[in-house]
């Protein structure tokens, strides 16, 4: 009998190491030959850009604060309709402890600068020469925004224009002890 | 466990058909062949032996031959289902509107092939689960047949009961006045393996041919494992890329890596021009050479995302068709290219309209336009607005499709010793729109000059060894079964009769050839095959 049991935990382990496979294999499949997909619950990658005034904004810093991602470009529309609403909930949160980081799409100066002043814009804006944070998010469609906590964990990821009360939302989702009010209430 | 005693003591697994000790027949079955089965040399397959828990009837149902057949054959009507239309990977659409241009195309049939999801067939996990399936049903399957038979060919005994040497299919009995001995050593000079007992010679063969299709499972195997394994990061990416000529871009899938398109070259054959007798017959004038030389950097270690202050040049390339450029295991591959799509500079002459005098001329890079151009100290050009794809406007307000200049126009603020307050025009291409009222000058468009674009392809294939270990061992295997075979011969001495028996896997004339030898040698009966006499029945003896 003991054989039996023996060779019964022998299959077993082999069906199970094969299902485990497959599993993982079908899992994992959707990403085959393409770059790794930023989903939420990731470090946020880190990464360092100069902004138009020429500081340097790297993510790290930011650690302790919540930070509101928005990648954009002039000519797409839905990012300019919701960055004037991002202006004014910046200025409500800003002191809460949640910055806004707006990165544009390999755009010259001339014209990122250009549609701030036009659009009154009053946030930090880098711009991404060579795609690099692009790929870094996995961004393809614009605007698309990351929100990540003060931990530098990505909590959340929009793409598609946003009302000024979802910014409002998004941003008071990452106030500094926002998560972890969420997490002692469960 | 069931075990099955045989007559000379030895106990067998439930299920076997021939005693793996002296090769008595056990079956009721067995015992009415006049021809032993000697697939797996008659151990039971380990499955169809029991069938106590779920998981050995989960381990049966895998085991069976039938099933795999079945699982193959669902595989390849799925995969040849996929050929039907081409994949949604390859059509000239972007996915949000493939499944429109599977209607507009196909029709009906390519609308329901779209919303049943075969457009995207190989990534389907169903798809997926039945080539896993496939490989559990190898896995498992070959581990049933070929452990057991493998203990039976490690444990055989060089006395067999007569009843066994009756039953192979090269058989024949005599007086015993033979040597055994010299029949030995004739075996011996035959290359078998010869191992005696007294009144008994046991000699064989090429054992491994037997192996050979456990040695081409393990291949495939290893084979399909080597497909898996693409889905670990870093094993395998397959992107592209657009690599504008003058700018430097960052290598999707390659972290840290950069790539600056120094200069796009097309070369056709005499320069010649596309005539409209070709273009009838769809033929393009015929290119030479399709090359971007590009320098390819990286990111010093450590620098984030984003930071290109200390780009470090890695190589320069001259990239053409089968020349990539190779780095740290990827590839980059000469792929597409796009002329005259997008434009570089343009240049323009401030002009006095009446005079048609220009003031000077301005040269715009498209890509990274200034906000002011001086001409001299009362003379200047200031743009207000830049539109690099111009689509009209929308309440007054000029609007831009896109980053890329494939239809620029601006909104210009002209300065000159004449009009010191300056006066506003927009310029486009063959458009312009002075939106305050008349000015006296204008921007005149001079000329243009046009990026190339050049299409790469970014790759890396780290599971290749693995695929080419898997594919050679499979072939190894496939030799192995294929070009030998394990032939065997008994000679028994028993009751002043001696027994000679024969048996091979496969190609039966070179086994009787053996045997000529053999009885030439020593002074042997001479074997007949007794399948001979009921020659519908030779088939299926061949497989292992």
């Amino acid at each position: 009998m003991d054989k039996k049991k023996k060779r019964r935990i022998m299959r077993g382990s082999i069906l199970a190491l094969l299902a485990v496979a497959i599993v993982y294999a079908i899992v994992n499949s959707g990403g085959v030959g393409e770059r790794n997909v930023l989903k939420i619950g990731d470090d946020a990658p880190n990464f360092s850009l100069v902004d138009l005034e020429g500081n340097t904004r790297t993510l790290s810093d930011y650690r302790g604060k919540g930070v509101f991602l928005n990648f954009w470009g002039t000519w797409c529309e839905p990012c300019k309709k919701e960055m004037p609403a991002m202006t004014r909930q910046y200025a409500v949160y800003e002191e809460r402890g949640v910055e806004i980081l707006a990165v544009n799409i390999e755009q010259s100066t001339f014209e990122v600068e250009n549609f701030m002043r036009q659009h009154n814009l009053k946030f930090p804006v880098a711009i991404d020469t060579t795609g690099d944070v692009k790929y870094a998010y996995s961004i393809i469609h614009l605007p698309a925004t990351i929100l990540i906590d003060e931990f530098g964990v990505v909590t959340n990821i929009i793409t598609g224009e946003m009302s000024e009360q979802q910014i409002a939302a998004h941003m008071e989702s990452i106030k500094p002890g926002a998560t972890t009010a969420q997490m002692s209430q469960r | 466990m069931k075990m099955n005693m045989c007559e000379c003591g030895q106990q067998n697994p439930y299920g076997t058909h021939l005693c793996i000790q002296c090769g008595r027949p056990l079956t009721d079955e067995e015992k009415e062949k006049k021809v032993a089965d000697m697939r797996y040399e008659g151990s039971a397959v380990r499955s169809k032996t029991y069938n106590a828990s779920w998981i050995d009837k989960v381990w049966n149902f895998f085991s069976s031959v039938k099933v795999g057949v079945a699982l193959i054959v669902i595989t390849l009507v799925a995969a040849a289902i996929g050929t039907f239309l081409p994949q949604a990977f390859f059509i000239p659409a972007t996915e949000e509107n493939a499944g429109a241009y599977y209607e507009n195309v196909y029709g009906t049939f390519g609308k329901i092939y779209y919303a049943l999801g075969l457009t995207d067939l190989y990534t389907t996990w169903w798809f997926q689960v039945i080539v896993g399936l496939l490989g559990v049903s190898i896995i498992v399957a070959s581990l049933d047949r070929g452990i057991p038979l493998h203990k039976s060919l490690t444990n055989q005994r060089v006395k067999r009961h007569t009843s066994f040497l009756k039953r192979q299919r090269l058989f024949a009995q005599g007086s015993n006045d033979v040597d055994l001995q010299q029949a030995a050593n004739t075996l011996k000079q035959m290359k078998y393996n010869v191992r005696t007992e007294d009144g008994a010679v046991f000699a064989e063969k090429n054992r491994f041919a037997r192996y050979g299709a456990y040695v081409n499972h393990v291949g495939l195997i290893i084979f399909l494992a080597g497909v898996m394994l693409r889905v670990i990061p870093g094993m395998y990416v397959d992107d592209s890329m657009w690599a504008r000529e003058g700018q430097i871009t960052a290598v999707p899938g390659m972290d840290g890596y950069f790539l600056e398109n120094k200069e796009f070259i097309l070369e056709l054959h005499d320069e010649q021009e596309q005539t409209a007798a070709m273009a009838e017959q769809g033929v393009n004038t015929v290119a030479k050479n399709f090359q971007t030389n590009v320098v390819l950097y990286k990111q010093p270690e450590g620098a984030l995302p984003g930071n290109t202050s200390n780009l470090e040049v890695v190589q320069e390339y001259a990239i053409r068709v089968n020349h990539p450029l190779k780095e740290a295991g990827y590839a980059f591959y000469q792929m597409d290219y796009r002329l005259n799509d997008e434009l570089k500079t343009m240049t323009f002459a401030l002009t006095n309209k009446e005079t048609q005098q220009s003031l000077g001329e301005v040269t715009i890079d498209l890509y990274n336009p200034e906000t002011s151009y001086v001409i001299d100290e009362q003379t200047r050009i200031d743009i207000i607005g830049y539109y690099p794809h111009f689509t009209g406007f929308e309440e007054g307000e000029p609007q831009t499709g896109s980053r890329f200049p494939t239809n620029p126009a601006f909104l210009f603020k002209m300065f000159t010793p004449q009009t010191p307050e300056g006066e506003t025009s927009f310029v486009g291409i063959q458009q312009t729109v002075e939106p305050l009222g008349d000015n006296a000058y204008q921007m005149r468009f001079v000329s243009t000059e046009f990026t190339d674009i050049s299409g790469l392809t970014i790759r890396l294939d780290r599971t290749i060894p693995i695929l080419f270990v898997g594919a050679i061992i499979f072939l190894i295997g496939v030799a192995m079964g294929s070009y030998w075979q394990h032939r065997r011969i008994w000679l028994l001495v028993q009751d002043d009769t001696l027994y000679v028996a024969a048996h091979t896997n496969k190609n039966w004339f070179s086994m009787q050839k053996d045997m000529k030898r053999l009885e030439e040698a020593v002074q042997l009966p001479h074997v007949v095959d007794q399948l001979d006499e009921e020659p519908q029945q030779q088939k299926g003896d061949d497989a292992q």
